[in-house]
C-alpha cells in the first residue's frame, strides 16, 4: 500500500510539474491543482497509513495520527481559494491582453536554453 | 518613569504642531516650544542626582528573547547631550518662528523637528544598544525629512538623499558592529557592556566590531572620507543646519565614541584609526573651509574640522584628552549654532550667502555683527572666549601625543589645522562684516527683529561667560560628563584661562598669527587653490549610485526576464537540487516499518490514477478533457483519504473537487478551449526531465517517510480531545480548538481570496463581454434553454442538501463533518440553483450579499475567540457543556461550535462569492435579459475552438 501511495505522489508531482511548465495559463492552473493534490497526499502520508482507524474517539480503539489530517483539511480548502485566484487572474489576463501565454516574451519559448 | 517621558514627549508632541497648521506659525511654534520646554524641565529635575554622580535608570523588558529591553539611563554624558539637544532645540524653535517665510506655518517643520529631537534624546538616553540603534536610524530618517524640507528644490532633495544614503549605510555597519559587541559582552545593555573592558579587548572579534561601529560613527559625524554629505545637507533651512549639523546629529557619532570609550579605547587599533581619522578630518575640513565662498558651506567644512578635532581627542585614548573632547563638544555647540544663526540672519535680510557679494555689514547690522564677531572669534580660539579654552586643551593633548613613535607629527598637523581654523573664522568675520563693498546693496539693510537675534545672543552670552569663568560655569557639567566617559576617576586638570607658558600656548599664539597672515594673502592663496584640481564628491557619489542602479537593473533584467516558465523551472530545479543534496549527503538505512498489504481495491484506484495522469499528459491540449481527468484524479484522492482512515478529508476533498471543477469550467467559458502546440522539442524534453526528477524526489521522500516509524504528537491530541475539547472527532477538535488560531487565519485567507476574485472581476464585465462576442463570432455556440429537469431537481434538492449540511455541521464535533464540509455542501447546493435557474433568478431569491456572509463568518469566529477573554482565558479557549433539549435529548453545546459556525459562514460566503461573480460575467448583456430567453450561464461544451 505504501508503495502505491508513494508512486501516486510521484506521479501526481511529475504530471503537475510538467503542466506547470507549459506556456499557456490553463495547463499551468491544472498543474497547480495536481501539485496541490500531491502535496496534500504527501502531508497526509506523513501521518503513516492506516486502514479503518479513523481518529474518532470510541471505546477501546486504535487511531491514526489526526494532526496531518487537520493540517491537510484546511490546506484543501485554502488551495481552492488559491486556484480560484489564479484561474480568475488567468481569465482576466486573457480578456485584457487577448493572449493566455504565461511568459512575457514573444514566442513563448526559447529562453533560458537548456539546463 | 520621567526618563521615558523625556524621550516620548517629543514623539507624541510632534502631533501638536502638525495639527495646529491652520492656527498659524505662532501657534505651531508655541506648541513645539512647550513640548520641548516640558521635556527640558523634566530633564533638569534630574540634574541634582546626576551632579551627585548617580545614574538615573528606568526600563521595561520588551523582547527579552532578543536581548532588546527598553532600558534608559541618564548619566553625566547623557545629561550633557540632552541639555544641548533640548536647550538648543528651544532656541531653534524660537528662531524658526521668525525665520520661515510668512506663507509657511511651520507646522510640518516643527513636527519633523520634534521627531528628530525625540530620536536624538533616545540615542543619548538609551541603555540598550539595540534600542539605541532604533533611535539612531530614526535620526537618519527625521534628518532626511528636515534636509529635504524645501522639497521643491532639487538640491534639497538630492542633499537629503545623499545624507540618508551615507548615514544609513553607516547605520547598517553599526548594527553589525553592535551585534558583535553585544555578543562578546553577553548582553545588549550598555551598563553591562561598559563593565566588560578586558573581555572585549581580548576578544578576537574586537577589531571587526570596532571597525563596524566606527563606520557608523564616522558617517554620522562626517569624518573623512565620509564627510562629503554634510556640505550638501546645507540645502536644509538654516535652523536645521544650526540644530542638526552643528549641535546635535553630527555629534551623535562623537557621542557614541564617548559612550563606548571605556571599553573600546586604549588599543593601538583604536588610536591609529580614530585619532588619525580625526586628525586628517580636522586638517582637510579646515583647509577646504578657507576656500568656500558660501557662508553655510564654510561653516559646514568648519564643522567637519571641529568634529575631527573631537574625534581625534577621543582617539588619543587618554582621560585628559577625553575631558578636552567633552569640553569642546559643549563649546562647539554654542558658538557654531550661533554662527549658523547669524548666517541665517544674513541670508534672511540680504538674500545672499555668497561671501563675494557681501561685505561692510558691520555698520548696517551692528547687532548681528557683534554676535558674529564673538562667535567667530571663539571658533578661531581667541582668548577670553570658550573656544580658546578647549582648543588650548586640544593642542596640549596633541603636544603630548606620539604618532608611530614620532612626537612632532600630531602637534604639527594640529597647529596647521588650528592656523587654517583661525583664517577661515576671521574670513567669515572680516569679508562679510568689515571689508567695504564697492557697490551698494539693492535694499536698505538693518538688523532683523529680536526674534532672530535673541537666540544667538543667548548662545554667544554662554560662550563668553564660559570663556571668562570656565571652572565656575562649565566645570561641574564637564566634570560629570567626562567622568561618565572615562568611567573612573578623572585626572588632575584645570579649566582656566592661564596655564602658564606651555607649549600649547605657543602653538595657539602661532596659529593665531599665522592664520591672520594666511587671511591677508587669501586672494593669492585662492588662485593657487583653484589651480589644483579637487575631487568633487557629488559627481563621484552620483556616479557610484548610477553605477549600482545600472548593475541592479541589469541583474534584475537578467533574472526577472518576464518568463514565468523559466522562474518555475528554476524553482522546481532548485527544490530538486536542494532535496538531493540533503538526501545524498547523509547515510540512510532502509525503512523497517511494516507496510500494509495492497488490496485489490487500492490497486484498481491506483491504476485509475495512473491512467488519468497519462490522459492529462497526452491529451492536455484538449482542455475540457484534461479538466475532467483532473476531476477524476481528485475523486480518487478523496477515495484514498476515505480508505486510509481520513473520512473528514474525504468529505472535504469531494466538496472542494466539485466547486473546483465548476470554477474551471467557468474559466474555460472565457479561455480558449484548446492549447496550441508550440513548445519545442528541447523545451519539452527539459520540462519532462524536471518533472520526472521532481516526481522521483517526492515519491521517494513519501516512501522514505512512510516506511519509517517516528514519535508523533498524535497521542497528545488523541488523549485530550474528549476531556479538554469536548469532541470525539479529533480532527475537528484540532481545527476548532487546539489549533483554532490557525483555522481563524485560514478562513481569513479564504475570505481575502474571494474578495480578490471579486476585485479582479468586478467592473471587468465589459471586457469579458467583448471577448465573448469575439469568440462567438469565430465559433457560434448552441444557446440551449436551461434544462427543465435540472432546474426541478436542483430546487427539490436544495432543502434536502440544507438538512444534510445542518446534520453534518452539528455532528462534526463527534463524527466526521464540521464547518468546512457543511459550508461546501451548502455552497454546492446554492450554486446548483445558479446553474439551474440562472444567476438573475438565483440572486433574486438569495437574500444576503456574499460579502456580508464572509464578514459575518470571520466576525463570529473572532467573537468566539474574544469571548474567552471575557471570562479570563486566552484567545479562543473553548468551553462546552451539555443541555437537555426536549425531543432531542441531551445535546452538547460548546463554544467551539460557534467558532465552527464562523468557519461555515466564511466557507459558504467565499465559495459563493467566487463562483457567482465568475458565473455572472458570462452574461452577454450587462443587464439581465427578460424571462423568456434569459442569458445562459450554462456549462460550456467541449467544442473545439477554431483558428
Amino acid at each position: 500500500m505504501e508503495f502505491l501511495v508513494a508512486t501516486a505522489v510521484g506521479m501526481l508531482t511529475a504530471t503537475g510539474v510538467y503542466l506547470l511548465l507549459r506556456a499557456r495559463s490553463f495547463p499551468v492552473v491544472l498543474g497547480l491543482a495536481l501539485l496541490s493534490y500531491a502535496v496534500n497526499v504527501f502531508l497526509f502520508a506523513a501521518g503513516r497509513l492506516a486502514v479503518d482507524l479513523p481518529p474518532v474517539i470510541r471505546a477501546g480503539g486504535d487511531y491514526t495520527d489526526p494532526l496531518p489530517q487537520a493540517l491537510v483539511l484546511t490546506a484543501i480548502v485554502i488551495s481552492f481559494g488559491m486556484t480560484a485566484v489564479v484561474v480568475v487572474m488567468a481569465a482576466r489576463a486573457y480578456v485584457e491582453s487577448g493572449s493566455d501565454r504565461v511568459d512575457d516574451e514573444p514566442g513563448g519559448n526559447g529562453d533560458g536554453g537548456d539546463r | 518613569m520621567s526618563l521615558a517621558l523625556i524621550v516620548m514627549l517629543p514623539f507624541v508632541g510632534a502631533v501638536l504642531p502638525a495639527l495646529l497648521g491652520r492656527a498659524g506659525s505662532t501657534a505651531s511654534a508655541l506648541a513645539a516650544f512647550s513640548v520641548s520646554l516640558v521635556a527640558f524641565v523634566l530633564l533638569l529635575s534630574h540634574a541634582p542626582a546626576v551632579f551627585d554622580g548617580d545614574v538615573v535608570q528606568a526600563g521595561w523588558v520588551w523582547l527579552p528573547g532578543l536581548g532588546l529591553n527598553a532600558n534608559l539611563f541618564l548619566d553625566g554624558l547623557g545629561f550633557l547631550f540632552a541639555v544641548l539637544i533640548l536647550g538648543i532645540g528651544l532656541l531653534i524653535i524660537a528662531y524658526t518662528r521668525f525665520y520661515l517665510p510668512k506663507r509657511d506655518s511651520g507646522s510640518r517643520f516643527h513636527a519633523y523637528l520634534l521627531l528628530f529631537q525625540g530620536a536624538m534624546l533616545g540615542i543619548v538616553l538609551s541603555d540598550n544598544v539595540l534600542l539605541l540603534l532604533i533611535f539612531w536610524e530614526l535620526t537618519s530618517l527625521s534628518s532626511f525629512l528636515l534636509i529635504g524640507y524645501s522639497k521643491h528644490l532639487p538640491e534639497a532633495r538630492q542633499g537629503a538623499r545623499m545624507a540618508l544614503a551615507v548615514t544609513t549605510a553607516g547605520g547598517l555597519s553599526m548594527i553589525a558592529g553592535m551585534l558583535i559587541l553585544g555578543d562578546i559582552a553577553g548582553s545588549f545593555d550598555l551598563t553591562v557592556i561598559l563593565q566588560q573592558r578586558d573581555q572585549i579587548h581580548a576578544s578576537p572579534h574586537y577589531l571587526p566590531a570596532l571597525l563596524l561601529i566606527l563606520g557608523g560613527c564616522f558617517t554620522k559625524s562626517a569624518q573623512f572620507p565620509f564627510h562629503f554629505w554634510l556640505p550638501h545637507a546645507m540645502a536644509a533651512p538654516t535652523p536645521v543646519s544650526a540644530y542638526l549639523h552643528s549641535a546635535t546629529m553630527v555629534k551623535a557619532g562623537v557621542f557614541l565614541l564617548a559612550r563606548l570609550w571605556p571599553v573600546l579605547s586604549g588599543t593601538d587599533a583604536w588610536f591609529y584609526v580614530v585619532a588619525t581619522t580625526g586628525l586628517a578630518t580636522m586638517l582637510i575640513g579646515a583647509v577646504v573651509a578657507l576656500f568656500e565662498d558660501e557662508l553655510k558651506a564654510l561653516l559646514a567644512f568648519s564643522t567637519i574640522s571641529h568634529l575631527g578635532l573631537v574625534v581625534m581627542l577621543f582617539g588619543f585614548g587618554t582621560p585628559l584628552a577625553a575631558v578636552a573632547g567633552v569640553f569642546h563638544i559643549l563649546n562647539h555647540a554654542t558658538f557654531k549654532a550661533a554662527l549658523f544663526m547669524t548666517a541665517g540672519i544674513i541670508d534672511h535680510e540680504v538674500g545672499s550667502r555668497d561671501i563675494r557679494q557681501l561685505g561692510g555689514l558691520a555698520t548696517l547690522m551692528p547687532v548681528t555683527a557683534t554676535l558674529a564677531t564673538l562667535a567667530a572669534a571663539s571658533m578661531a580660539g581667541v582668548p577670553l572666549l570658550n573656544g580658546f579654552l578647549s582648543k588650548e586643551m586640544m593642542l596640549d593633548a596633541a603636544a603630548r601625543t606620539q604618532w608611530a613613535g614620532q612626537g612632532w607629527a600630531v602637534p604639527l598637523v594640529a597647529t596647521v589645522a588650528a592656523m587654517f581654523s583661525v583664517a577661515y573664522s576671521f574670513r567669515y568675520l572680516v569679508h562679510v562684516f568689515f571689508v567695504r563693498r564697492h557697490e551698494r546693496y539693492a535694499k536698505r539693510l538693518k538688523d532683523p527683529s529680536a526674534g532672530l537675534w535673541l537666540p544667538p545672543l543667548v548662545l554667544v552670552a554662554i560662550a563668553v561667560l564660559i570663556g571668562l569663568f570656565p571652572a565656575a560655569l562649565a566645570g561641574p557639567l564637564v566634570a560629570t560628563a567626562a567622568a561618565a566617559v572615562v568611567g573612573g576617576p578623572l585626572p588632575e586638570y584645570e579649566l582656566a584661562l592661564w596655564h602658564g607658558a606651555t607649549p600649547a600656548l605657543a602653538m595657539s599664539v602661532f596659529a593665531l598669527a599665522a592664520g591672520l597672515f594666511l587671511l591677508s594673502r587669501h586672494a593669492r592663496l585662492r588662485e593657487a587653490w583653484q589651480a589644483v584640481p579637487h575631487p568633487q564628491a557629488k559627481p563621484m557619489f552620483d556616479a557610484a549610485i548610477a553605477g549600482s542602479v545600472a548593475f541592479c537593473r541589469q541583474v534584475t533584467a537578467d533574472v526577472h526576464n518576464g518568463s514565468l516558465r523559466r522562474y518555475l523551472a528554476f524553482l522546481v530545479g532548485s527544490a530538486v537540487f536542494i532535496g538531493d543534496v540533503g538526501f545524498f549527503s547523509g547515510s540512510h538505512a532502509a525503512g523497517v516499518r511494516e507496510t500494509l498489504p495492497a488490496t485489490p481495491v487500492a490497486i484498481v484506484a491506483w491504476l485509475l490514477l495512473v491512467g488519468c495522469c497519462t490522459v492529462v499528459l497526452v491529451l492536455q491540449r484538449q482542455r475540457v478533457l484534461a479538466l475532467v481527468s483532473v476531476g477524476v484524479i481528485g475523486l480518487i484522492v478523496a477515495f484514498a483519504f476515505l480508505y486510509l482512515s481520513a473520512p473528514d478529508l474525504a468529505l472535504t476533498q469531494i466538496g472542494v473537487e466539485v466547486v473546483t471543477v465548476v470554477l474551471m469550467l467557468l474559466a474555460l467559458n472565457v479561455l480558449p478551449k484548446t492549447t496550441p502546440a508550440e513548445s519545442g522539442r528541447v523545451r519539452g524534453l527539459r520540462d519532462a526531465t524536471l518533472a520526472v526528477l521532481a516526481g522521483l524526489g517526492s515519491g521517494g521522500a513519501a516512501w522514505a517517510v512512510m516506511t519509517r516509524d517516528v514519535e508523533t504528537l498524535s497521542g497528545y491530541y488523541l488523549e485530550r480531545a474528549l476531556p479538554e475539547g469536548g469532541g470525539a472527532n479529533v480532527v475537528n477538535v484540532i481545527l476548532v480548538d487546539f489549533r483554532g488560531f490557525d483555522t481563524f487565519g485560514e478562513i481569513i485567507v479564504l475570505g481575502i481570496a474571494a474578495l480578490t476574485v471579486f476585485a479582479l472581476l468586478d467592473g471587468a464585465q465589459r471586457l469579458f463581454v467583448r471577448t465573448a462576442r469575439l469568440e462567438e463570432a469565430l465559433s457560434p455556440r448552441a444557446r440551449d434553454r436551461r434544462p427543465l429537469m435540472l432546474a426541478v431537481v436542483a430546487r427539490i434538492m436544495l432543502p434536502l442538501a440544507l438538512v444534510v449540511a445542518a446534520y453534518i455541521f452539528l455532528r462534526g464535533h463527534h463524527a466526521p463533518g464540521g464547518g468546512f464540509v457543511a459550508g461546501l455542501i451548502v455552497a454546492i447546493a446554492l450554486i446548483m440553483q445558479y446553474i439551474a435557474g440562472g444567476a438573475a433568478w438565483a440572486e433574486q431569491r438569495l437574500g444576503p450579499d456574499h460579502h456580508v456572509v464572509i464578514g459575518a463568518g470571520v466576525l463570529v469566529a473572532a467573537a468566539t475567540g474574544v469571548g474567552a477573554w471575557v471570562v479570563g482565558h486566552p484567545f479562543l479557549t473553548s468551553a462546552f457543556g451539555h443541555v437537555a433539549v426536549p425531543l432531542l435529548g441531551v445535546v452538547e453545546f460548546s463554544s467551539a461550535m460557534a467558532f465552527d459556525a464562523g468557519v461555515f459562514l466564511t466557507v459558504v460566503g467565499a465559495v459563493m462569492l467566487i463562483l457567482a461573480t465568475f458565473g455572472r460575467i458570462d452574461r452577454r448583456d450587462p443587464q439581465p435579459a427578460p424571462a423568456p430567453t434569459p442569458p445562459t450561464p450554462r456549462l460550456p461544451d467541449a467544442r473545439r475552438q477554431e483558428g
